[in-house]
């Protein structure tokens, strides 16, 4: 499997020459199977980018975690959207309350953005994601509820030979004393379980995680304490927080490696960067 | 052992910093955490008493109502709730562990997903008076 991170910011595009080698944009990535199935997680603004990327009409499915602005922002900008003969699906959180059209509208229509989604040309399925296993294509996703505000999921993909999974917005220890320690009673666990690849939260760090409880994300201590629990074997670094530059997520990143002692390998989670799993 | 649905995560998360006796239970309704003001009430602790199925939890805390009758299997708060997929109260009598009688009023509501469907079920309680 391939998977090419397109925006690794949280919260809010910072492009700037401080954030140039960790990126600006906001949450996108792109998984593809060994088929050539391609998911594409979540449409903050890095999802321009990645859309400038297919050439060639064909099916394209996005997976969102949740709906709030830093993952849906760069939806309007996909260029596949806009080309008659691509075939766009868009899966999201399921509600007991309003349809994913409906949602996604709130954003996507006057006088929040220019162009509704009923006019855009290619053709456009919207769906609520189910709980559990289902197949795009070639690939295996499995979707969970996870930990932060609103009705978020995480995704975990596979292509029968190797596996990642995405949780860019998730706080397991909210409500603990540190982190969970049984497997069973943390969120993201499943998910996150012998992943080759886990993409996940690691906004803050301790200081800043103390004044942020209950905000929706994670310390970099508890990306790793999740990634060895479940025996992932590489854990990248994702949702950075605006406020931090290049030399604060450098700092980051070896605070988590020395934490992760070993036990897995911590990669920074660089816009444009691709990993082959 | 498979990872709990995150809403039973955040539940007992919350039962385990508020001072309300509360009990946490999956779909079947069998028992996953009680708190610890649940522990003085039950007079055992969670980790002694591990996960109960609700028969055995009508049994092993002998609940009864007003007449002092045996409550009927379906008649606890939490079979009612996970039965009828509603909020429940009732008044009800039992016996802790450690040999005690207790009066207490308890409420059972459903735990209910983003797709609407049966989390678990969850029951908080009051001591109604002293025997």
């Amino acid at each position: 499997m391939r998977v090419c991170l397109w925006g690794t910011r949280g919260s809010i595009a910072s492009a700037g020459p401080e954030t140039v080698r960790y990126g600006g944009n906001t949450a996108c990535a792109e998984a593809e199977g060994r088929d050539g199935t391609i998911v594409v997680l979540d449409a903050g603004t890095g999802v321009r980018r990645v859309g400038n990327t297919y050439h060639e009409p064909r099916r394209l499915d996005i997976l969102l975690t949740h709906l709030h602005m830093d993952h849906i922002q760069g939806l309007g900008f996909f260029a596949p959207l806009f080309q008659k003969d691509f075939e766009v699906h868009v899966w999201g959180p399921p509600s007991t309350t309003q349809d994913l059209r409906t949602r996604l509208t709130r954003y996507l229509s006057p006088p929040l953005f220019p162009v509704r989604l009923r006019d855009v040309a290619a053709r456009l399925e919207l769906h609520d994601a189910p709980m559990g296993r289902f197949e795009i294509g070639g690939l295996e996703v499995t979707a969970q509820t996870v930990i932060h505000p609103g009705q978020t999921l995480g995704y975990r993909i596979s292509d029968g030979e190797s596996a990642m999974a995405y949780l860019p917005d998730h706080e397991p220890a909210l409500g603990t004393d540190g982190m969970p320690d049984r497997p069973d009673w943390t969120s993201g666990h499943d998910l996150a379980a012998g992943v080759d690849l886990l993409v996940h939260d690691a906004q803050y760090t301790a200081d800043e995680y103390a004044q942020r409880v209950g905000w929706g994300h994670s310390r970099v201590s508890d990306a790793v304490d999740l990634a060895r629990m479940g025996g992932a074997r590489r854990l990248v670094t994702f949702h950075h927080d605006p406020a931090h530059n290049d030399e604060t997520l450098d700092d980051m990143l070896a605070g988590a490696q020395a934490r992760a002692a070993g036990a897995l390998e911590v990669l920074p989670g660089r816009e444009g960067q691709t990993f082959r799993i | 052992m498979a990872q709990r649905d995150v809403s039973l995560i955040l539940m007992r998360q919350l039962a385990s910093g508020i001072a309300v006796p509360m009990f946490v239970a999956d779909e079947k309704g069998d028992l996953l955490y009680f708190n610890e003001p649940a522990e003085v009430l039950l007079g055992r602790q969670f980790d002694e008493v591990g996960d109960l199925s609700l028969e055995q939890q009508r049994e092993m805390f002998a609940l009864r109502d007003d007449s002092g009758n045996p409550l009927p299997p379906d008649q606890p708060p939490l079979a009612v709730a996970l039965r009828e997929r509603r909020p429940v109260h009732r008044r009800l009598w039992m016996s802790s562990l450690d040999g005690r009688d207790h009066a207490i009023e308890a409420t059972a509501f459903p735990l209910l997903g983003g797709g609407g469907h049966l989390i678990g079920v969850v029951a908080i309680f009051w001591v109604a008076k002293k025997a």
